[in-house]
Protein backbone atom coordinates (compact mmCIF):
# COMPACT_ATOMS: atom_id res chain seq x y z
CA UNK A 1 0.00 0.00 0.00
CA UNK A 2 1.52 3.80 -0.87
CA UNK A 3 -0.98 5.29 1.73
CA UNK A 4 1.86 5.54 4.70
CA UNK A 5 3.40 8.30 2.09
CA UNK A 6 0.70 10.29 1.48
CA UNK A 7 0.48 13.01 3.81
CA UNK A 8 -2.22 12.46 6.90
CA UNK A 9 -5.54 13.39 6.30
CA UNK A 10 -5.68 16.20 8.77
CA UNK A 11 -7.73 18.96 5.90
CA UNK A 12 -11.32 19.04 7.45
CA UNK A 13 -13.30 16.98 5.72
CA UNK A 14 -16.46 18.60 3.83
CA UNK A 15 -19.70 17.39 5.80
CA UNK A 16 -21.91 18.50 2.97
CA UNK A 17 -22.61 17.03 -0.41
CA UNK A 18 -23.61 20.79 -1.81
CA UNK A 19 -22.26 19.99 -5.38
CA UNK A 20 -21.70 24.07 -5.72
CA UNK A 21 -19.06 24.06 -2.86
CA UNK A 22 -17.62 20.47 -3.63
CA UNK A 23 -14.38 20.92 -5.56
CA UNK A 24 -13.26 17.73 -7.36
CA UNK A 25 -10.00 16.78 -7.73
CA UNK A 26 -8.35 16.48 -11.04
CA UNK A 27 -8.53 12.53 -10.87
CA UNK A 28 -12.21 13.08 -10.20
CA UNK A 29 -12.48 15.36 -12.79
CA UNK A 30 -11.34 12.92 -15.20
CA UNK A 31 -13.28 9.99 -13.70
CA UNK A 32 -16.66 11.97 -14.19
CA UNK A 33 -15.63 12.59 -17.44
CA UNK A 34 -14.60 9.49 -18.49
CA UNK A 35 -18.45 8.63 -17.40
CA UNK A 36 -19.77 11.49 -19.49
CA UNK A 37 -17.74 10.35 -22.38
CA UNK A 38 -18.40 6.87 -22.16
CA UNK A 39 -22.65 7.68 -22.27
CA UNK A 40 -22.09 9.79 -24.99
CA UNK A 41 -19.94 7.50 -26.90
CA UNK A 42 -23.03 5.22 -26.27
CA UNK A 43 -25.67 7.60 -27.59
CA UNK A 44 -23.96 8.48 -30.41
CA UNK A 45 -22.87 5.30 -31.97
CA UNK A 46 -26.22 5.52 -34.04
CA UNK A 47 -24.64 7.66 -35.79
CA UNK A 48 -21.35 6.33 -35.89
CA UNK A 49 -22.73 2.87 -37.60
CA UNK A 50 -24.74 4.34 -40.00
CA UNK A 51 -22.02 6.69 -41.37
CA UNK A 52 -19.94 3.70 -41.55
CA UNK A 53 -22.74 2.13 -43.44
CA UNK A 54 -23.46 5.20 -45.60
CA UNK A 55 -19.19 5.21 -46.42
CA UNK A 56 -19.22 1.45 -47.56
CA UNK A 57 -23.05 1.21 -48.84
CA UNK A 58 -22.34 2.30 -52.55
CA UNK A 59 -20.28 5.50 -54.59
CA UNK A 60 -23.34 7.45 -54.18
CA UNK A 61 -24.22 6.70 -50.26
CA UNK A 62 -20.39 7.33 -49.92
CA UNK A 63 -20.20 11.10 -51.59
CA UNK A 64 -24.21 11.76 -49.27
CA UNK A 65 -22.11 10.64 -45.97
CA UNK A 66 -19.50 13.48 -47.31
CA UNK A 67 -22.31 16.12 -47.89
CA UNK A 68 -23.74 15.04 -44.24
CA UNK A 69 -20.15 15.22 -42.54
CA UNK A 70 -19.78 18.67 -44.38
CA UNK A 71 -22.48 20.19 -42.45
CA UNK A 72 -21.59 22.60 -39.55
CA UNK A 73 -23.71 21.14 -37.18
CA UNK A 74 -22.75 17.40 -37.66
CA UNK A 75 -19.55 18.84 -37.55
CA UNK A 76 -19.68 20.17 -34.51
CA UNK A 77 -21.05 17.06 -33.17
CA UNK A 78 -18.15 14.69 -34.75
CA UNK A 79 -15.61 17.54 -33.10
CA UNK A 80 -17.28 16.30 -29.52
CA UNK A 81 -17.24 12.61 -30.48
CA UNK A 82 -13.66 12.76 -31.14
CA UNK A 83 -13.19 14.23 -27.92
CA UNK A 84 -15.11 12.18 -25.77
CA UNK A 85 -13.37 8.95 -27.96
CA UNK A 86 -10.37 10.51 -27.37
CA UNK A 87 -10.70 11.44 -23.29
CA UNK A 88 -11.62 7.70 -23.19
CA UNK A 89 -9.16 6.31 -24.38
CA UNK A 90 -6.34 8.23 -22.57
CA UNK A 91 -8.52 8.36 -19.10
CA UNK A 92 -9.15 4.17 -19.67
CA UNK A 93 -5.16 3.76 -20.26
CA UNK A 94 -4.75 5.80 -17.10
CA UNK A 95 -7.32 3.44 -15.35
CA UNK A 96 -5.47 0.30 -16.71
CA UNK A 97 -2.27 1.43 -15.19
CA UNK A 98 -4.02 2.32 -12.37
CA UNK A 99 -5.31 -1.22 -11.99
CA UNK A 100 -1.91 -2.43 -12.13
CA UNK A 101 -0.65 0.04 -9.47
CA UNK A 102 1.24 2.29 -11.57
CA UNK A 103 1.20 5.97 -11.24
CA UNK A 104 -0.94 5.21 -8.50
CA UNK A 105 0.28 7.76 -5.39
CA UNK A 106 -1.09 11.00 -4.85
CA UNK A 107 0.91 13.06 -6.73
CA UNK A 108 1.96 10.70 -9.83
CA UNK A 109 -1.70 10.47 -9.92
CA UNK A 110 -2.38 14.01 -9.86
CA UNK A 111 -0.01 14.47 -13.10
CA UNK A 112 -1.29 11.63 -15.08
CA UNK A 113 -5.34 12.72 -14.68
CA UNK A 114 -3.47 16.36 -15.91
CA UNK A 115 -1.62 14.46 -18.39
CA UNK A 116 -4.95 12.59 -19.70
CA UNK A 117 -6.91 15.96 -19.76
CA UNK A 118 -4.16 18.01 -21.51
CA UNK A 119 -3.26 14.85 -24.39
CA UNK A 120 -7.09 14.28 -25.30
CA UNK A 121 -7.89 18.28 -25.58
CA UNK A 122 -4.38 18.75 -27.73
CA UNK A 123 -4.91 15.44 -29.65
CA UNK A 124 -8.86 16.62 -30.36
CA UNK A 125 -7.41 20.60 -31.25
CA UNK A 126 -4.41 18.75 -34.41
CA UNK A 127 -6.85 15.86 -35.42
CA UNK A 128 -9.68 18.32 -35.51
CA UNK A 129 -7.84 20.68 -37.58
CA UNK A 130 -6.70 17.82 -39.57
CA UNK A 131 -9.84 16.53 -40.27
CA UNK A 132 -11.28 19.60 -41.11
CA UNK B 1 -34.19 -21.36 -2.19
CA UNK B 2 -30.59 -20.86 -3.19
CA UNK B 3 -28.65 -19.35 -0.09
CA UNK B 4 -26.17 -16.79 -1.83
CA UNK B 5 -23.08 -15.65 0.08
CA UNK B 6 -23.55 -11.69 -0.64
CA UNK B 7 -19.86 -10.55 0.11
CA UNK B 8 -16.72 -11.67 -1.46
CA UNK B 9 -18.29 -14.42 -4.14
CA UNK B 10 -16.62 -12.58 -7.37
CA UNK B 11 -20.29 -11.85 -8.64
CA UNK B 12 -18.90 -8.65 -10.44
CA UNK B 13 -15.55 -10.20 -11.59
CA UNK B 14 -16.61 -10.96 -14.81
CA UNK B 15 -18.16 -8.03 -15.87
CA UNK B 16 -14.62 -6.33 -14.37
CA UNK B 17 -13.01 -8.69 -16.64
CA UNK B 18 -14.73 -8.17 -19.81
CA UNK B 19 -14.61 -4.66 -19.33
CA UNK B 20 -11.10 -4.16 -19.25
CA UNK B 21 -9.90 -7.28 -21.94
CA UNK B 22 -13.09 -5.35 -24.34
CA UNK B 23 -10.68 -2.13 -23.51
CA UNK B 24 -7.25 -3.44 -24.38
CA UNK B 25 -9.22 -4.94 -27.30
CA UNK B 26 -10.13 -1.62 -28.43
CA UNK B 27 -7.25 0.07 -27.75
CA UNK B 28 -5.17 -2.18 -29.70
CA UNK B 29 -7.99 -1.65 -32.85
CA UNK B 30 -7.87 2.05 -32.86
CA UNK B 31 -4.10 2.04 -32.87
CA UNK B 32 -3.77 -0.27 -36.14
CA UNK B 33 -6.70 1.93 -37.85
CA UNK B 34 -4.80 4.98 -36.73
CA UNK B 35 -1.29 3.32 -38.10
CA UNK B 36 -3.61 2.17 -41.87
CA UNK B 37 -4.93 5.41 -42.63
CA UNK B 38 -1.39 7.27 -41.66
CA UNK B 39 0.45 5.02 -43.90
CA UNK B 40 -2.35 4.48 -46.65
CA UNK B 41 -5.23 7.45 -46.34
CA UNK B 42 -7.83 6.08 -48.51
CA UNK B 43 -8.82 9.17 -51.07
CA UNK B 44 -11.77 8.16 -52.15
CA UNK B 45 -14.72 5.55 -52.05
CA UNK B 46 -12.97 2.55 -53.98
CA UNK B 47 -10.05 2.76 -52.07
CA UNK B 48 -12.45 2.69 -48.46
CA UNK B 49 -14.15 0.14 -50.15
CA UNK B 50 -11.14 -1.95 -51.04
CA UNK B 51 -9.93 -1.85 -47.04
CA UNK B 52 -12.86 -3.19 -45.76
CA UNK B 53 -13.28 -5.91 -48.67
CA UNK B 54 -10.59 -7.40 -46.68
CA UNK B 55 -10.76 -10.42 -44.50
CA UNK B 56 -8.56 -9.25 -41.64
CA UNK B 57 -9.80 -5.96 -41.84
CA UNK B 58 -14.03 -7.31 -41.22
CA UNK B 59 -12.76 -9.36 -38.92
CA UNK B 60 -11.03 -6.83 -36.65
CA UNK B 61 -13.61 -4.24 -37.22
CA UNK B 62 -16.32 -6.95 -36.09
CA UNK B 63 -13.92 -8.12 -32.81
CA UNK B 64 -13.54 -4.04 -32.42
CA UNK B 65 -17.68 -3.60 -32.52
CA UNK B 66 -18.42 -6.83 -30.94
CA UNK B 67 -15.98 -5.47 -27.78
CA UNK B 68 -17.56 -1.91 -28.13
CA UNK B 69 -21.05 -3.36 -27.33
CA UNK B 70 -20.24 -5.81 -24.56
CA UNK B 71 -18.24 -2.93 -22.76
CA UNK B 72 -21.25 -0.59 -23.65
CA UNK B 73 -23.03 -2.84 -21.99
CA UNK B 74 -20.80 -2.93 -18.40
CA UNK B 75 -20.61 0.96 -18.76
CA UNK B 76 -24.19 1.56 -18.94
CA UNK B 77 -24.84 -0.59 -16.70
CA UNK B 78 -22.92 0.91 -14.02
CA UNK B 79 -24.32 4.26 -14.57
CA UNK B 80 -27.80 2.99 -13.91
CA UNK B 81 -26.85 1.04 -11.22
CA UNK B 82 -25.27 4.28 -9.79
CA UNK B 83 -28.11 6.63 -10.30
CA UNK B 84 -31.32 4.96 -10.82
CA UNK B 85 -32.76 4.04 -7.34
CA UNK B 86 -35.95 2.48 -8.32
CA UNK B 87 -35.49 -0.88 -9.69
CA UNK B 88 -38.09 -1.07 -11.92
CA UNK B 89 -37.00 2.19 -13.76
CA UNK B 90 -33.55 0.62 -13.67
CA UNK B 91 -34.58 -2.39 -15.24
CA UNK B 92 -36.27 -0.62 -17.27
CA UNK B 93 -33.37 1.33 -18.77
CA UNK B 94 -31.05 -1.71 -18.89
CA UNK B 95 -34.01 -3.54 -20.99
CA UNK B 96 -33.48 -0.81 -23.72
CA UNK B 97 -29.98 -0.30 -23.78
CA UNK B 98 -29.70 -4.60 -23.76
CA UNK B 99 -32.19 -4.02 -27.04
CA UNK B 100 -30.22 -1.38 -28.53
CA UNK B 101 -26.76 -2.75 -28.09
CA UNK B 102 -28.35 -6.59 -29.45
CA UNK B 103 -29.86 -4.15 -32.77
CA UNK B 104 -26.44 -2.51 -33.08
CA UNK B 105 -24.84 -6.29 -33.29
CA UNK B 106 -27.15 -7.23 -36.11
CA UNK B 107 -26.76 -3.62 -37.98
CA UNK B 108 -22.66 -3.81 -37.62
CA UNK B 109 -22.93 -7.72 -39.18
CA UNK B 110 -25.21 -6.57 -42.03
CA UNK B 111 -22.87 -3.08 -42.44
CA UNK B 112 -19.86 -5.99 -42.48
CA UNK B 113 -21.08 -8.25 -44.52
CA UNK B 114 -22.21 -6.08 -47.08
CA UNK B 115 -18.84 -4.34 -47.31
Amino acid sequence: MQASREPAMTDPRPKHLDLTRIRLPVPAVVSILHRVSGAALFLLLPLVLYLLQASLGSPDSYVRMRAVIEQPLVKLVLIGLLWAYLHHFCAGIRFLALDLHWGIALQPARRNAWAVLAVSLALTAILGARLW
Amino acid sequence: MVKRIVVGAHYGLMSFLAQRITAVAMALYTLLIVGVLLVAPPAHYGDWKALFAQQWMRLATFAFLMSLLLHAWVGMRDIFMDYIKPTGWRLAAQAAVILALTAYAGWSIQILLGA
